[in-house]
């Protein structure tokens, strides 16, 4: 293979990683913009929609189609349940605690899955066979083709929902401002509900659309949700294009480190980037800085 | 300090000085050496988390660090696992300085984030740095400690001095919450800003509250590391960091008889636990929630103020 | 002797709006001197850039003829600014007499170290923070709370602390933000004297209320502001009956009407 053909090879498969981080990052957003928490239980949404996805697919044999809805939904289900159970009846929780509580979660679902599927790593066929495509020396798989056009059709559909839904312009009210939400008769905590479970739906679905190129386990998730963070920071918290736009650097970043430096490293490239971006410029690319003044007071 | 303190340190330190007249070199004795090594690291990161309000997802990687540089200058250089062990506080507490400087500046969910990096960069660092740590696999033989002519080979040896040593932290980490130093934590954790204008330098004695919490988990370390004389990286991973703060946070954040009594309750239950093998994993998680979502001062605090209340009442 | 706070052309602008907008002012030794102005003229911004919260934008604040802009909120403190809260600000999970302690945080000095190691030095010193902060509570009225939890007091009693743990800090100015504001007419008159007290102990005093009433009656000069800009300065009389003062407030209050019909 040419160098050339190489680089490209590096950046389809950076392409490919980026765009799950990037939906794993937008999973943040969606909840960090409507609660101010940080969901650290966030890659464990997507390794339930891996598993569950293999689960329905594999072994109770549901065809593709119900099995990619039936998954997305039970995990989205998830995570409501996890609002109501853990941040819900919370009272003026401190931010340590949300953090404990997004762990002790993640340490449970994580717990659950290894309970229900065991310590196996389970693989699930590509969407739509494995011949690869060959482009300039470089091979795509047709399952790469997948991820990039249900990340799209994810894109697209946040945009609309956020921006032409009622439902949606309402969480975008409540992460503007909560008390001026609340006045004019929106239901925050609902929306909060809300944000969860779409949150776990994205989740779910990055767990499903990388399934058949990285093989699931239960102990993916941990890994998946600290290279998501460092995306949804490297991009600016709470914006989805950010989000999107960091998934592709820090995913290409990482595949070619992994190809010219060390696989060995590759996992601590992605955390590297996160420590840089929060010492240097906490507000990430396409975040401001200013911002934070007027909420000290 | 208070007199009330001082008291049940003295009681403390008789109770554990005595105990292996009871027990002798048994499988219980050992489990109370790492009760001790637990009680280290949990001690500083209360002081940390309970005192200050600064939050560490990394403090593994101290106890880690403190572990590898005395196990490879004791093993690899020949260097007297006394001197290691205070070897590794320096490089484990400048490598706290040079990461708490920036890290510190940051709030909340950012500070646990970096911290949470920090320490898998670390762990990765122990897995793939092969020619010093071992890799995966480790590396074995690290010299035990000796005073001259005697050579601590017993777990009761071992849990003298690990029992020694928490006293002597506990003494300190009390004095330290009862000074004027113990206040401008607390102020920090009460309002950082406040605390600022009121003229404490919070971005110093953030930064001191940090190295010195990542000195006790060197000590730790390098007294795992010189009680086991086996290193891998498995022990300094996330998990055990999430172990850290659930053990905190069992007993009370606020409090550093609350660590060690967490860090007594959850290293000795998962003995217990045993039969449950691998699924231990749910048990932790559901501790940590109940708790958190119940009692988020912590089970020891918790119940030390109803029991509070119900005197007030009568 | 020349003036003890000197703020010289002072602007701060957040992103693109300017909440101060070239403001010079000087407050004299021994003065009480008061900062009104409607909602949003900036006088609690002006508080957060003397003590060193927001850093300014441009312009230049000089104590005792040194500047002091730029400057961390901690080394204003140590040089003898101290300040309370509009939202009062107290230590909560603190008891009072802790609070007040932490106000002699700046004029001792005992490190880790020391601290660790509990020498006699460190026990002497502990010592003569508590007698100190104790006066101070007493300065106060609130000797006998001393062991209460902070948050145990009710609103006025806070405020009290609030101004002995700046006491604690012996400063030379003392900027009180809203010091009556929540309270009722009884509790102002005791508060106006708290402050004329305070002002005999030799302590500035550069105050930002809302209840004209007090600031007529407590202030000897005061500083009229309107969207970040002096618009008025002198004596209680002179502002009273200054135009462009009427005016900014009879607009201030044509606004909020205009808002209560919106809503």
């Amino acid at each position: 293979m040419s160098l050339g053909s190489q680089l490209l090879q590096y950046l389809f498969t950076g392409i490919t990683l980026g765009t799950i981080y990037g939906m794993v990052a937008l999973g943040f957003n969606i909840i960090y913009s409507s609660t101010g928490i940080i969901n650290l239980a966030q890659g464990e949404f997507v390794m339930l929609g891996g598993m569950m996805m293999i689960y329905l697919t594999t072994i109770i044999k549901l065809p593709m189609v119900v099995g990619f809805f039936l998954s997305i939904l039970i995990v989205a289900l998830m995570g409501a349940l996890f609002e109501r159970g853990a941040i819900h009846p919370l009272k003026n929780p401190s931010v340590i605690t949300l953090i404990i509580i997004t762990i002790a979660a993640s340490i449970l679902f994580k717990g659950g899955a290894m309970f229900a599927w065991g310590k196996e790593t389970f693989a699930l066929p590509a969407f739509s066979g494995e011949e690869p495509v060959r482009v300039l020396g470089a091979t795509i798989l047709p399952q790469t083709l997948w991820i990039l056009g249900i990340m799209a059709a994810t894109v697209v559909f946040l945009i609309f929902f956020f921006g032409f839904t009622l439902t949606g312009k309402a969480m975008r009210a409540c992460a503007a401002n909560r008390t001026a939400a609340s006045l004019v008769g929106i239901n925050v905590k609902t929306m909060v509900l809300l944000s969860f479970a779409l949150s776990a739906a994205i989740g779910a679905t990055a767990g499903i659309i990388i399934a058949p190129i990285a093989l699931m386990d239960y102990n993916r998730g941990t890994m998946l949700a600290v290279k998501g963070f460092s995306v949804a920071v490297l991009g600016g918290l709470g914006s989805n294009v950010g989000a999107v736009v960091a998934g592709f650097i820090i995913g290409i970043m990482e595949s070619l480190g992994a190809g010219f430096i060390s696989s060995g490293y590759k996992d601590a490239i992605a955390l590297v980037v996160l420590l840089l971006v929060l010492f240097i410029k906490p507000g990430g690319l396409l975040g401001s800085k200013e911002k934070g003044e007027f909420k000290k007071f | 300090m208070k007199k009330k303190n001082l008291i049940v340190l003295v009681i403390l330190a008789g109770v554990t000085m005595a105990i292996p007249l009871g027990l002798g070199n048994s499988y219980y004795l050992n489990v109370l050496v790492f009760v001790g090594i637990h009680s280290l690291i949990t001690i500083g990161l209360s002081l940390l988390m309970g005192y200050a309000g600064q939050i560490s997802l990394g403090q593994a990687a101290f106890f880690g660090l403190g572990a590898y540089t005395s196990g490879i200058l004791s093993t690899k250089f020949g260097v007297s696992p006394w001197l290691a062990l205070l070897a590794a506080i320096f490089v484990t507490g400048g490598i706290a300085f040079l990461i708490g400087a920036p890290a510190l500046k940051l709030k909340g969910h950012y500070l646990a984030m970096a911290t949470l990096a920090f320490g898998y960069i670390v762990y990765i660092i122990f897995n793939q740095a092969s020619s010093f740590t071992g890799g995966p696999s480790g590396f074995g033989q690290i010299p035990r400690f000796r005073l001259g002519n005697f050579l601590f080979k017993t777990d009761v040896h071992y849990y003298y001095l690990v029992w020694i040593l928490v006293i002597v932290a506990l003494l300190i980490s009390l004095n330290i919450t009862h000074s004027r130093v113990g206040r401008a934590l607390r102020s920090i954790h009460a309002g950082e800003l406040t605390a600022n204008v009121m003229g404490v330098n919070t971005a110093k004695y953030k930064i001191q509250i940090f190295v010195l919490s990542a000195v006790y988990a060197s000590v730790a370390g390098s007294l795992y590391a010189h009680f086991i004389t086996f290193l891998n990286p498995s022990p300094f991973g996330f998990h055990f960091s999430i172990v850290l703060v659930t053990m905190v946070v069992v007993g009370g954040v606020a409090s550093v008889w609350g660590a060690m009594i967490g860090a007594a309750l959850l290293t000795i239950l998962p003995e217990y636990l045993r039969a449950f093998q691998d699924y231990d994993i749910l048990i932790y998680g559901s501790i940590l929630l109940l708790i958190m979502v119940f009692l988020p001062k912590g089970l020891f605090v918790g119940i030390f103020d109803l029991v509070k209340k119900r005197k007030n009442r009568q | 002797m020349g003036s003890i706070l000197r703020i010289e052309k002072l602007e701060k602008s957040f992103g693109g709006v300017t909440a101060v907008d070239g403001i010079d002012f000087e407050v004299n030794p021994h003065q009480i001197k008061a900062l009104i102005g409607p909602n949003g003229a900036g006088k609690t911004t002006i508080f957060n850039l003397i003590s060193g919260i927001y850093p300014v934008t441009s312009g230049t604040i000089r104590f005792k003829e040194q500047i002091i802009d730029g400057l961390k909120p901690y080394i204003i403190a140590e040089k003898g600014i101290s300040r309370t809260f509009q939202n009062v600000q107290v230590f909560e999970d603190m008891s009072i007499l802790e609070n007040v302690m932490l106000g002699r945080h700046c004029r001792t000095r005992s490190g880790f170290l020391a601290a660790a190691l509990n020498l006699r030095k460190t026990r002497a010193e502990e010592k003569r923070i508590r007698e100190y902060s104790l006066e101070m509570l007493s300065f106060v009225g609130l000797e006998a709370k001393r062991d209460e939890a902070a948050s145990n007091l009710v609103f006025q009693q806070q405020k009290l602390l609030e101004i002995a743990r700046a006491l604690a800090t012996e400063p030379e100015l003392i900027l009180l933000d809203e010091p009556v504001a929540g309270l009722s007419v009884p509790e102002t008159d005791e508060m106006v004297q708290l402050i004329y007290r305070i002002r005999e102990i030799g302590i500035t005093i550069l105050l930002v209320e809302h209840d004209m009433g007090m600031v007529m009656q407590v202030s000897e000069e005061v500083v009229v502001l309107n969207s970040g800009q002096v618009i008025a300065e002198g004596t209680p009389r002179q502002v009273q009956n200054n135009e462009a003062v009427i005016t900014a407030y009879l607009g201030e209050r044509e606004t909020e009407n205009a808002n209560y019909t919106k809503s």
